[in-house]
């Protein structure tokens, strides 16, 4: 007799369990040895919380009523349970902050795809340091923790969630228009960003600018590209950050992407995603959410990035067959 | 091409992206002459039901691929990203109904909702719910057009290009839902970690005369 487990979830068995472990083993000793020391934050939070943080409650998609008739929720990400941790435990703790994380984290599936219903997140919260120190120091660990774990070839996409923000709300871009065209461009469709920006009827130049910044990506030459005033602070803050990066040798480990915008609501600065060759989609992003801390009472900048355990297997696994492959018998 | 992989849909729009691929200067002789082989390494193509480019597209099985903007409407949770309107490929998303005195609005007016009929649940739904109309959509995989015919539904929504098949079925176009042609579709990671052969591939069927629409 089989019984069946919700799609999205799963049962991991002891083979892929010990790989795991070692994964996340290999991934926190790195995280604890730069600092981050390790939290853990409870599965379910009240939902007024989670509000607070993310009007969208960080995409939750599970909630249940406590013995009180209270809404509980089932928490979509660490680094809103870790903002509230930080305001109610660190009142008082002097700036910076360093927690790392491997956790559960649950979110609603679409129909017909193979998401996650229930999935592990590893990841590290920077608290107290601004950009661009704060955002290289990120990087810097998510990259060293990658190759620690063997993936050589790994990859992070740069960019910024203020710049397209900026530049429709400086080109006078009615209120109204801006949300469906930002939701178009965190989806990709250029052609739908490219027939909005059309009908806004912004003088050529504006227009110009609108249509090509999602196309923007590569080495630090893209940024040169970039002249519009509006918008100078955050280019200067991604060019700050790539120095940075360089000094410590990993500059080439980054691709900028002026069309990345994460689709959580509280990123103020960078955002990041994470990238092997050898898989197909994003392993993990993360990014800068200076206003977060505040909603919770203890405003402080910070910044933070979550892997997805299993995809980063998942590519930790591939890139250990292509090694096979490379080596001589 | 460019050392990218393409899926290449078969069916309506399978001539023209071959035609589209000839003027990118690769090589589709083979994929003319063979019906049977499906993948083409040597061109860097993989031909596949265009339902299925996404799919392929979305997974990194594909870096880059065709696919009708019907098809990405209806599959609308999938990530990839829709890079340009190649413009060929032309067709509409319809609401028909069997000619005659209109049956929709006399079905929600006495019977609070209407029967549709349709192989893209997703649009349909959606067309009738942003319009504030209630409908029961019946999903069918074959010939829609049967389904008013038979009395299953009292209407459909499908994809008319020169609205033939629906004037030999009886059937009246009442409502155009949405105007969908061939897009080229990207994977999230090959559009960053291949941006360069991407953008190049982009350019060059921009630059070629009468490609886009």
């Amino acid at each position: 007799m089989i019984h069946p487990i919700p799609p999205g979830t799963r049962d991991v068995l002891p083979d892929e369990m010990r790989e795991l472990r070692a994964l996340s083993d290999g991934l926190r000793a790195e995280f604890e040895r730069a600092g981050y020391g390790e939290v853990w934050t409870p599965t379910m939070e009240y939902e007024d919380v989670l509000r607070r943080g993310d009007e969208r409650a960080a995409g939750a998609g599970y909630r249940l009523f406590d013995e009180h008739g209270q809404v509980l929720a089932l928490r979509a990400d660490s680094t809103i349970p870790i903002a509230r941790l930080v305001a109610a435990r660190y009142q008082d703790a002097e700036p910076p902050l360093r927690f790392c994380y491997f956790a559960h984290a649950y979110r609603e599936v679409h129909r017909g795809s193979a998401q996650a219903r229930e999935f592990l997140q590893g990841g590290i919260e920077l608290i107290g340091p601004s950009a661009p120190e704060g955002d290289a120091e990120v990087v810097a660990l998510v990259s060293s923790a990658l190759e620690e774990a063997g993936l050589r070839r790994h990859r992070i996409g740069l960019g910024d969630a203020s710049l397209y923000r900026t530049l429709l709300a400086d080109y006078g871009v009615p209120e109204d228009e801006r949300l469906p065209l930002l939701e178009r461009l965190s989806r990709r469709d250029l052609v739908g960003v490219g027939v909005s920006v059309e009908r806004l009827g912004l003088p050529a130049a504006a227009r110009d600018v609108l249509t090509t910044l999602p196309a923007l990506r590569g080495g630090p030459e893209v940024l040169e590209r970039v002249s519009d005033s509006h918008v100078a602070g955050a280019i200067e803050n991604l060019r700050a950050t790539h120095d940075l990066l360089a000094e410590r040798g990993i500059g080439d480990r980054v691709i900028f992407d002026l069309g990345l915008v994460r689709e959580l609501g509280y990123y103020t600065g960078a955002v990041f995603e994470v990238y092997d060759p050898a898989v197909g989609f994003a392993l993990g992003g993360g990014g800068r959410y200076d206003d977060l801390l505040g909603r919770f009472g203890r405003p402080l900048p910070a910044c933070g990035v979550a892997l997805d355990m299993q995809r980063v297997h998942l590519a930790q696994a591939a890139e250990e067959r292509l090694a096979r492959e490379e080596a001589p018998a | 091409m460019n050392g990218l992989t393409i899926a290449v849909p078969r069916g309506a729009l399978f001539t023209e992206t071959l035609d589209l691929l000839d003027r990118l200067g690769v090589d589709t002789a083979e994929v003319r002459s063979n019906d049977r082989r499906l993948v083409f390494p040597e061109a860097g193509l993989v031909t596949m039901r265009p339902s299925d480019v996404p799919t392929y597209v979305e997974h990194g099985a594909a870096d880059i691929g065709i696919t009708g903007k019907d098809v990405l409407l209806e599959q609308d949770e999938r990530e990839v990203y829709e890079l340009l309107d190649l413009g060929y490929g032309s067709c509409r998303m319809v609401v028909a109904e069997p000619e005659g005195e209109s049956a929709i609005e006399e079905s929600i007016r006495r019977l609070g909702a209407v029967r549709i009929a349709t192989k893209y649940p997703r649009i349909a739904t959606r067309h009738f719910s942003d319009t504030g109309r209630q409908a029961e959509i019946v999903e069918v995989k074959g010939s829609v057009e049967i389904a008013p015919l038979t009395g299953l539904v009292a209407a459909i929504v499908d994809l008319t290009a020169t609205g033939k098949t629906l004037v030999e079925n009886r059937l009246v176009e009442r409502e155009e839902i949405v105007v969908c042609s061939a897009r080229l579709v990207a994977n999230p990671v090959a559009h960053k970690l291949k941006a360069a052969a991407i953008d190049d591939l982009v350019a060059r069927i921009r630059s070629l005369d009468g490609a886009l629409a």
